[in-house]
């Protein structure tokens, strides 16, 4: 066991910082108040080769391991969550899959400019009925011979609005039921197409959500990823990544409101002494340290299980559920810490408070990590 | 054109200042180290001129003065862009003995111009760039806000007390440079990252050379006292403990 980060990795941790801190948070507050996709940042993410670094060289990615990205999440998560969403949906959810089990046409042709940054993924998965159970897919592919034929609604769909490049889920065969699914590649421009507004949320309000409706949309044959039927188990398969990404997410949003409460605590006094040294203080500063850095062996063990090669389904579900609850309690913690002070935005708790809120909710809520990871349990 | 870029390995700026063995050396441990901050700027700059398609400059490379620990430091500085990198392997003692070995790789393999920053954040010696110089018969130019090449020529400006000074250098030059170079550090990019593995990092032997100056202790500044606050009517009071108690007046 080695518990010492490469050199690359921790070059790569440090650009992520710098970018956060020099290019993120200047402006975070008016993009999460006025709900501002992030245009100007979203290029530099591009620029810096973050959107596609987990993409292999050959396919213009960064050719990064799973650590690395960890590392990046975590530091730019710290700063503005908004952001790193479009980041871990880009690599994760779209570009893994089309790494994986996409055929050299598509690689060339979806994966490369997604690596590059130059177009964006999105994942559509979940439906107005169809969430936490994904199965009951209503959005049909109906094979038309040379192509097929998509209706249906997709629902909550991060990038919606700024994704070229789409992976849809559709059932091709309702009497196979979720063997019956399909992915599909789609131009987000095709005809037939429209993107709902934006959703007023919570928190991330920078990153776009939107619902997608599809109406007599044709996508080629060519387009689908994997073989006939495969849409379920490759979305369920990119979740497990795709879950390292918001685990590491949810571990920066820790990582930052406890950094900004250390801080704070250092330099607010009350009744005499800087509020550290009040021992009901401190150990809530205590806690919050422990579970970061036990919210951080799991991303990073789940990281490592996946570069190894070896299973890391049951990790990346533990390191989402534990890291999202973990970033709920922190940050509710951070803005106690900061009194009055934090529950207003100048001094971000509140907006990492809201953010926090989300990473227990996507990419299968904490109820449906407990069921992935009981399950895994059973022999 | 060569540009090469003197590069610093210096302690992060939020470090806490701590010595050892009697206050006779600097307590390393634990500290992470930079490329000092003024040379990652006279790269980023050195960078931009490569990069200005109406510039001939074909190469950038970067040199330090140090021990093997330091080439994280250098391939940083290859993940930026920098094509070569080269390590003189000798413990950086001054800047008399830092300018020397510099130089004398110069004189084998010369440079049309060579970057300095104007000081390093952890010494400020603010005197490398200028031995360079005058090791070399290079033109030299201190506290350089500017660099353009127009041809073969190069322009610069430099700040001076209320304003600034347009001068045109001739080849080889030393610039030393001060802050306003460039706008921002580059970050790398996740490319440049992977790409630095690649990129040569020569370390060239240390050449024979008299120190002449050696370092006996170092002494921290005295903490600073708390402050004070004194009501606004009361001025009396204040004249009194700047007299009595900062026995300052
Ligand atoms: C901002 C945002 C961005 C999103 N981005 C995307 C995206 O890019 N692509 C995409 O496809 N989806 C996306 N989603 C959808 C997200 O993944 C779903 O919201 C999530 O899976 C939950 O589904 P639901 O909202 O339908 O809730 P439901 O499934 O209706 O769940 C409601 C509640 O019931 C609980 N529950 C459900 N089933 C069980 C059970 N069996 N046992 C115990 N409890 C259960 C849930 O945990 C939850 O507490 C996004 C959502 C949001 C809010």
């Amino acid at each position: 066991m080695n518990f010492e980060f490469t050199e690359e990795q921790l070059m790569i941790r440090d650009a992520a910082r710098d970018f956060a801190q020099r290019e993120l948070l200047p402006g975070v507050i008016e993009r999460d108040e006025k709900s501002e996709y992030p245009t100007e940042q979203v290029k530099r993410l591009a620029d810096l080769g973050f959107l596609g670094m987990l993409v292999g060289l050959e396919y213009d990615g960064g050719g990064m391991d799973t650590i690395s990205y960890v590392l990046a999440m975590e530091e730019i998560s710290k700063v503005d969550s908004s952001v790193s969403v479009i980041m871990s949906v880009n690599n994760s959810l779209v570009c893994w899959g089309v790494e994986k089990y996409g055929t050299e046409e598509q690689k060339q042709k979806f994966l490369k400019p997604m690596a590059r940054g130059e177009k964006i993924g999105a994942f559509l998965l979940s439906e107005p009925e169809a969430g936490s159970d994904a199965t009951s897919q209503r959005t049909t592919a109906v094979d038309m011979g040379d192509h097929y034929l998509v209706n249906g609604t997709k629902n909550w769909i991060t990038n919606g609005k700024s994704a070229s490049i789409y992976i849809v889920m559709a059932q091709t065969h309702p009497e196979l039921k979720h063997k019956g699914i399909n992915a599909l590649l789609v131009d987000s421009k095709s005809e037939g197409i429209t993107v709902g507004s934006h959703e007023n949320k919570m928190g991330m309000r920078a990153s776009d959500t939107c619902s997608v409706m599809f109406n007599n949309v044709k996508v080629p044959k060519e387009n689908r990823l994997g073989e006939e039927g495969f849409g379920f188990k490759l979305a369920m398969q990119s979740l497990e990544g795709g879950r390292i990404g918001i685990a590491s997410q949810a571990l920066g949003i820790a990582s930052g409101a406890y950094e900004l409460a250390l801080k704070y605590a250092q330099e607010r006094k009350a009744f005499g002494k800087e509020i550290i040294h009040h021992q009901a203080i401190a150990f809530k500063l205590a806690d919050m340290a422990v579970e970061i850095e036990a919210a951080r062996f799991f991303c990073l063990k789940a990281a490592w299980l996946k570069d190894q090669g070896k299973p890391y389904g049951q990790a990346s579900a533990m390191a989402k559920l534990y890291a999202a609850e973990t970033a709920m309690k922190v940050t509710t913690e951070a803005v106690q810490i900061h009194g009055g002070y934090g529950y207003v935005k100048e001094y971000h708790v509140e907006r990492l408070m809201r953010d926090a809120k989300l990473t227990q909710i996507y990419e299968g809520t904490s109820e449906i990590q407990k069921i992935v990871i009981s399950r895994g349990l059973v022999d | 054109m060569k540009i090469l870029v003197c590069i610093s390995n210096v302690p992060d700026t939020t470090t806490k200042v701590k010595f050892k063995e009697d206050s006779t050396l600097f307590d390393d441990s634990g500290v992470q180290w930079i490329i000092n901050p003024w040379d990652e700027l006279a790269l980023t700059r050195a960078l931009e001129l490569k990069e200005d398609a109406g510039n001939s400059v074909d190469e950038v490379s970067v040199i330090h003065v140090g021990g093997a620990q330091t080439d994280a430091t250098l391939r940083k500085a290859l993940a930026i862009g920098a094509d070569k990198a080269f390590r003189i392997d000798a413990c950086a003692a001054d800047a008399y003995y830092v300018a020397g070995q510099i130089a004398a790789y110069l004189k084998e393999n010369p440079f049309d111009i060579v970057f300095s920053g104007i000081e390093s954040s952890d010494y400020n010696g603010s005197s490398v760039g200028a031995m360079i110089a005058e090791f070399m018969d290079y033109s030299g130019v201190s506290s350089v806000t500017s660099v353009n090449l127009d041809g073969d020529d190069v322009i610069l400006y430099r700040a001076i007390p209320g304003g600034k000074q347009k001068i045109k250098a001739e080849l080889p030059l030393v610039a030393v440079v001060q802050k306003g170079i460039a706008k921002e550090p580059r970050i790398p990019a996740m490319r440049g990252i992977m790409m630095a593995r690649k990129k040569p990092l020569e370390v060239i032997a240390a050449t024979e050379m008299e120190m002449l100056t050696r370092s006996v202790k170092f002494e921290l500044p005295k903490a600073k006292g708390a402050c004070k606050m004194i009501d606004a009517g009361h001025v009396e009071q204040l004249v009194e403990l700047l007299k009595n108690e900062a026995k300052v007046l």
